[in-house]
């Protein structure tokens, strides 16, 4: 029992990065209606220049620690929006009434772009650094020994998390940008009609996306105590399979979709077999859509015939 | 909304050269920022595991520099082309010229393919290039008839190829089969694990079928890292026996063909077999899909591609038309693994990541869907390009992810943006890729 | 179920959620006639269309096809592709579905798909170009051939569909269902967006068929000039359920019609009173 709970908890954790990276998917996919496949590799970016952040400020000699990471969320959220700004006027906007693969495709390509970009500006070693954010405290100790940990790393996750979701619903559902949203994500035509800015809007969404994935780069970073230029990838078709099991385009399907893979991945991890983690967590996307096949929050399609 | 964009761009071009200037210096100031961090400062883990980092401002500056220099160069271009956007950037009557040109360009090109080892005898590394284009040829071709005929979008294709190399691989090392037993068996369970994978996710739709044919690609590549009895995990499968030509090896033996022949052995014997292998094996992918196209079959499924609701209504089972589809597609990667296996003597993980399935996806994109010749000359084109760019070694992948974006914005539609048909009564006229769809699924 | 019927449909219910498109619709059309459907926008016809054609599910009721050698099939418990396979029920639709990007020859031999599977041995006899394949497909094209002779598009043979003008793609759909050789054909508003000329030259096309081919129709029209010209039977629907039944003379001069267009949509209203003048 024990055992479970301290997995329950790594789960819940794990489960908060993959959620945050897939918000960006969900939300680029409601409003523009394609697989985003670069935004595994934003997250990566975002992991990387919170990590360049941090060095440069310890070497100026700053010791508090709350300030720090303060700083570095900003700047990492900054600079990785930027990013997804980007990358959808360079490779997507172009392709934005074009054919439907003409889009997927380049965003392989950027995907590859912004992969090798990071191998060939840092190097392809793998990058620790001193974990910044120590100790933790002890729910519950067993009879037996077994003790279940709540460090405080995790907790600054999943606090961070529950804040920027908070943020971020605000946003959508009560600003001007997230009817704009909406709008678009209904009908662009009409919503560029009655006056909504459709290319704003949508440079929003990436910007909006890629810094939700740039917290999660910083919360990798803190967890794992690393990063390298290779995390995208896995990262993101983690993260889009929670955004796939979710419900592609549903926000609160997104968070949920990322809490269920983390929490599959960890158990499977913990009861199974560690190699066969990501199989698992792959095999019950393919499970979960062939029974529900618009994921867990999604609207079912009805066909128009 | 196109008179729109003309207005803008009309202004744009009234706007001059401070116009040009401002969006330049916004553009430089852009990739400042991008850049400030990521180039500006490169760290490294020292000996001790501790981080340090320097600065490099000057590749900065020079960097910043050129985005600068390179948004004028483009403003400029474009206003020096006009508002008429990128995709009509070859005017008409070249286009139609290159079609003319395509109608003589496949036989020239199969004629030249089959001399090559003749006119290239001497260069080993021609040959071992040419086989490599061929193979991705043949991989193109293979995953035209699932994307581009049948419009069903894989993004695991790369599973097919690794389960037809694996399947010849421990084959032919276990049982000891030839290659000529193992060639048809890999094609086989490749298209049987097609078949395994098409029927629970076919009835998926669009970019659900995407990303469920990626997983699928992961699964099958994590299962073989992890599952070292069968596979040997990470490190792979060794010793993969060398094809021979009926059963006379092509080696320095006294039973080698070179000693039949009663000639003097030479290693290029065994390239210029397998040269002719790949091109066999891909002209038999071209013929087929050619025969495909024309029958029933192939008509459904470029049918379902276009309409799938119609389909249903005329009582075309789509399941089993994209069933077929799929299990064609596999059959022909699992060929094109064998091959692979074959040729290589050895194979691990590694050739079978994400990054070939996308390849193989973009060569059959840019190729101009559904056109045979075009995949070709993409494949040529791609993995030529690749090529080229071997001794950039990182920046190589960077430059092809680079050019997949610009293609892609040049000419979504690929090179031979259009349809032959099927069948005629009086003059097969061809069809403008404007009206042919890609399927949702 | 007599032999005089090619459909019946009985107490056919469709539910959305918690709305009730089709409320215990209960109505025949006649072997080698023309039956049409008919009621203001949102009555529920084309719920109706997809229900006989597979596309939905009926939430309850049934709908039963006889054949002419007697064999009465349960629509409600086939599902999608074997109803225009097995049942031999062939549609067009509302927003014309062709395969735009093929050529006009090429969408009807798409249409005689099963035919030609079976002549081409599941693909492998036609692979190896069997001689018994290749002359049923030239049957097929043949067939393909007269089709386009009886609509008009001969000489649009090997352009692509896509390319046609409206009217031509509408008759093409048509050309399409007719090619799979159906029982009943069901037209959903065959005559939108065609001017008096095209319309009257589709009425002409669809009691050639029901004459010449002895097909049934079942048509569902806005065009009243075209209903009330060709129909034999009409059904009139009104917000699911089933108003009014008879010969266009009798519809026409009921009441309840008049009242559920008046109610919907005033110009129908007067095309129907217009067209009883």
């Amino acid at each position: 029992m024990d055992y479970f709970a301290q997995q329950l908890i790594n789960g819940l954790v794990l489960g908060s990065i993959y959620g945050l990276i897939a918000i960006g998917y969900t939300m680029v996919y409601g409003i523009v209606g394609m697989i985003n496949f670069a935004h595994g590799d934003i997250f990566m970016i975002g992991g990387f220049i919170a990590l360049i952040t941090f060095l440069i400020l310890i070497s100026f000699g700053l010791t508090a620690v709350p300030l720090i990471l303060l700083i570095v969320l900003l700047v990492s959220m900054a600079i990785t929006a930027l990013y997804g700004w980007t990358v959808e006027r360079i490779a997507y906007r172009p392709l934005r009434h074009s054919f439907r693969l003409a889009p997927m495709l380049s965003a392989i390509g950027m995907s590859f772009v912004l992969t090798n970009y990071s191998q060939v500006a840092q190097g392809a070693r793998v990058k620790p650094i001193p974990p910044l954010i120590t100790g933790g405290h002890t729910l519950h100790e067993s009879a037996d020994g077994f003790v279940i940990q709540l460090s405080n790393i995790q907790i600054v996750v999943v606090i961070t998390t529950v804040v920027l979701l908070a943020i971020f619903t605000w946003l959508v559902s009560r600003t001007r940008l997230g009817r704009d949203m909406r709008a678009c994500e209904q009908d662009q035509t009409m919503a560029a009609l009655l006056g909504v800015d459709v290319d704003r809007t949508i440079s929003m969404t990436f910007v909006i996306g890629a810094a939700l994935a740039a917290v999660a780069g910083l919360m990798y970073l803190l967890y794992y105590g690393l990063v390298d230029f290779f995390m995208g990838f896995v990262a993101g078709i983690k993260a889009f399979t929670a955004a796939v099991l979710g419900g592609i385009g549903s926000l609160p399907g997104a968070m949920l979709g990322g809490l269920a893979i983390g929490l599959i991945e960890t158990f499977w991890s913990a009861y199974f077999s560690v190699e066969y983690k990501d199989v698992a967590a792959f095999s019950i996307l393919i499970v979960v859509l062939i029974f529900l096949p618009t994921g867990l929050l999604g609207r079912p399609e009805v066909e128009k015939v | 909304m196109t008179a729109l964009s003309t207005e803008t761009s009309l202004a744009k071009r009234a706007a001059g050269i401070p116009f040009i200037l401002k969006k330049a210096s916004l553009s430089a100031l852009v990739a400042l920022v991008l850049f400030s961090l990521m180039i500006g400062i490169r760290t490294e883990a020292g000996p001790d595991g501790q981080l340090t980092y320097w600065t490099r401002f000057g590749e900065l500056a020079s960097l910043v520099g050129l985005v600068f220099g390179g948004s004028i160069v483009i403003e400029l271009l474009r206003q020096w082309i006009g508002p008429t956007g990128a995709e009509n950037l070859v005017p008409a009557p070249v286009q139609r010229g290159l079609s003319f040109l395509g109608r003589y360009l496949a036989p020239v090109l199969l004629i030249f393919t089959i001399l090559l080892p003749v006119i290239f005898y001497d260069q080993r590394y021609i040959l071992d290039l040419a086989i490599l284009v061929l193979t991705y040829v043949m991989l193109g071709w293979g995953l035209n008839v699932v994307v581009g005929l049948a419009g069903l979008l894989d993004l695991g294709y790369v599973a097919f190829y690794a389960v037809g190399a694996y399947s010849y691989a421990l084959l032919a090392t276990n049982f000891g089969w030839s290659f000529w037993i193992c060639l048809p068996l890999a094609g086989i369970l490749a298209a049987f694990w097609g078949v395994l994978l098409g029927f629970p996710v076919l009835r998926l739709r669009g970019d659900y079928l995407a990303i469920v044919t990626l997983a699928f690609g992961e699964i099958i590549r994590l299962v073989i890292i992890n599952w070292q009895s069968l596979t040997g995990g990470p490190n792979g499968v060794s010793g993969i026996p060398r094809p021979t030509l009926f059963g006379i090896p092509l080696d320095n033996s006294d039973d080698g063909l070179a000693a039949k022949l009663g000639i003097e052995y030479s290693p290029t014997h065994r390239i210029v077999f397998l040269f002719y292998l790949i091109l066999a094996l891909a002209l038999l992918t071209n013929w087929v899909t050619i025969r495909l196209r024309r029958l029933p079959i192939g008509r459904a499924w470029e049918a379902l591609r276009e309409d799938e609701v119609a389909c249903r209504a005329l009582g075309i089972n789509t399941t089993t038309t994209k069933l077929t589809a799929f299990a064609t597609g596999a059959m022909f990667g699992g060929f094109a693994g064998a091959f692979f296996a074959t040729r290589q003597g050895f194979i691990s993980p590694e050739s079978f990541t994400f990054q070939e399935s996308a390849l193989v996806l973009a060569i059959v994109v840019l190729g101009g869907m559904g056109s045979q010749l075009g995949v070709a000359l993409a494949a040529l084109a791609m993995i030529g390009g690749f090529e080229l760019f071997r001794g950039l070694e990182h920046y190589r992948m960077l430059v092809f992810g680079m050019a997949m974006v610009l293609i892609m914005i040049w000419r979504p539609r690929g090179l031979i943006g259009h349809r032959a048909p099927t069948v005629y009564l009086r003059k097969a006229q061809a069809i403008s890729s404007d009206l042919v769809k890609e399927g949702h699924g | 179920m007599s032999g005089a019927k090619i459909l019946d449909v009985n107490q056919l219910t469709m539910r959305f959620g918690g709305i009730v498109a089709v409320q215990e619709l209960s109505f025949s059309a006649e072997r080698r006639k023309i039956t049409a459907l008919i009621g203001p926008n949102g009555a529920g016809k084309t719920t109706v269309f997809n229900c006989i054609t597979g596309f939905y599910k009926p939430t309850g009721g049934t709908i039963r096809l006889a054949h002419d050698d007697g064999k009465v099939i349960a629509l409600e418990r086939l599902n999608d592709f074997r109803i225009a396979k097995q049942a031999k029920v062939a549609r067009t639709f509302q927003n014309i579905r062709l395969f735009p990007g093929m050529t006009v020859l090429e969408n009807l031999m798409v249409a005689q798909h099963n035919m030609l599977m079976r002549a081409s041995g599941l693909t492998f006899l036609g692979l190896i170009g069997a001689p018994s394949y290749r002359s049923a497909e030239q049957s097929a094209i043949d067939l393909a051939t007269d089709w386009l002779k009886r609509v008009g598009l001969l000489d649009r043979a090997d352009d692509a569909a896509g390319n046609l003008a409206y009217g031509d793609q509408r008759r093409l759909e048509i050309a399409r269902a007719m090619c799979t050789e159906p029982a009943l054909l069901c037209l959903d508003e065959p005559a939108a967006g065609l001017n008096a000329r095209e319309s009257a030259a589709l009425s002409e096309l669809l009691l050639s068929i029901r004459g010449d081919q002895g097909t049934s129709i079942l048509l569902i029209e806005h065009d009243m000039s075209v209903v009330m010209e060709i129909s034999d039977q009409i059904v009139v629907m009104d917000h699911g359920v089933k108003i009014a039944e008879g010969t266009p003379r009798e519809v026409r001069d009921d009441p309840k019609v008049i009242a559920a267009y008046l109610g919907a949509d005033e110009e129908e209203a007067m095309a129907v009173m217009e067209s009883g003048s």
